[in-house]
């Protein structure tokens, strides 16, 4: 069989039961959405990791450039305010 | 032997076989992902084919006061023994000729472990309530393969037809009947290979369309797995299968 297969990336994020978010876990190479769906399947719920999947063409995700660290994240710093910590979680809140 | 016996073991060699060739392709595929599917593959199938075997042991029962397990059948057994469907052992070759067998058993294995399902054997109906789920994965990942391979470049179209022409001549013998399988369709431990092979042709008819790949005229189907008359490669997969076995009886690790 011949070599390396030319595929692109794709981003795999995994749910690990109902209620919680999609969660990133890695990347595949697949020619296409539903073979890179079945390679996410294959690689990233061996071992019942997951209740669902997406998978995202890498190239289709835009990132933040980390020379932009500073006056994208910084300025969050000193805003203590923004954290709910005064409030009381309820039990019935499972999730957060 | 028993009906149900002898019914049973073709069953568990069919999967161990073609869980045997694809195993073969490890580090071979196209892609380590693809790798990682054949393999998934092939290991449903050696659980499949561990319950099954598991099952024989206990229908044939005490033996010279020992009861077999499920190694004596995939280790100790002569390669005239094994009773696969010819199509499950044929070789790798490239690809398509990987994609296309599997495609042309998990159309025939899907609906077969779905119909057992409500087989009155309890034991064989466990085994396909967990079988379809597997299979009906395997049929996804390999039909998918099959219309991107057929629908594909003319290279992977003409590797793909050339395939489809070359494994055709084994499907017959999937949905053959013979004394043993009567037994157990009468009573409804089995079932009509008729109805099967109608639902097989219709998943392949409409998958090949979708591929735009040829169904093949009619040709004279190979048979003899049954009765143990396998082609030539059998015995290196046969002698691979077993080799450490033979060497170290009984070894452990």
């Amino acid at each position: 069989m011949s070599g390396k297969a030319d595929w692109p990336l794709w981003e795999v994020f995994v749910r690990a039961k109902r209620g919680v978010s999609h969660v990133h876990a890695g990347t595949v190479h697949a020619p296409d959405a539903e073979l890179a769906l079945q390679n996410a399947r294959d690689l990233f719920t061996r071992r019942s990791e997951g209740v669902s999947l997406w998978v995202v063409k890498s190239n289709d995700i835009t990132a933040s450039d980390p020379n932009d660290r500073e006056s994208l994240f910084d300025p969050a710093d000193d805003k203590t305010f923004r954290h709910p910590t005064d409030f009381e979680l309820p039990d019935e809140v499972a999730n957060m | 032997m028993k009906p149900l016996l002898t019914y049973t073991l073709r069953q568990g060699d069919r999967a161990l076989i073609l869980a045997q060739r694809l195993l073969e392709t490890i580090t071979h595929a196209p892609e380590i992902e693809e790798d990682m599917a054949l393999s998934n593959l092939a290991l449903d199938l050696i659980g499949q084919a561990r319950a099954l075997y598991t099952y024989v042991a206990e229908i044939e029962g005490d033996i010279d006061g020992a009861v077999r397990d499920e190694n004596h059948y995939a280790y100790c057994r002569e390669q005239h023994e094994f009773q696969n469907p010819l199509l499950v052992e044929q070789p790798n070759g490239d690809f398509a000729q990987i994609i296309v067998r599997q495609f042309l058993h998990d159309a025939y294995a899907f609906p077969y472990w779905r119909v057992m399902q409500h087989s009155t054997d309890e034991t064989l109906a466990a085994i396909a309530a967990k079988s379809v789920k597997e299979t009906a994965y395997h049929l996804r990942h390999s039909r998918s393969w099959l219309v991107r391979l057929g629908d594909g470049t003319d290279e992977s179209h003409r590797r793909a037809q050339a395939a489809v022409d070359q494994m055709w001549r084994y499907t017959g013998e999937l949905f053959e009947t013979d004394e043993v399988e009567q037994a157990l369709v009468s009573a409804s431990i089995a079932f009509d290979p008729d109805e099967l092979r109608n639902t097989w042709l219709h998943t392949v008819a409409g998958t090949l369309t979708e591929a735009t790949l040829e169904m093949p005229d009619d040709v004279v189907m190979q048979n003899g797995g049954r009765s143990g008359r396998h082609s030539e490669s059998f015995s290196r997969l046969i002698g691979e299968l077993q080799v450490l076995a033979r060497a170290h009886p009984g070894a452990t690790w």
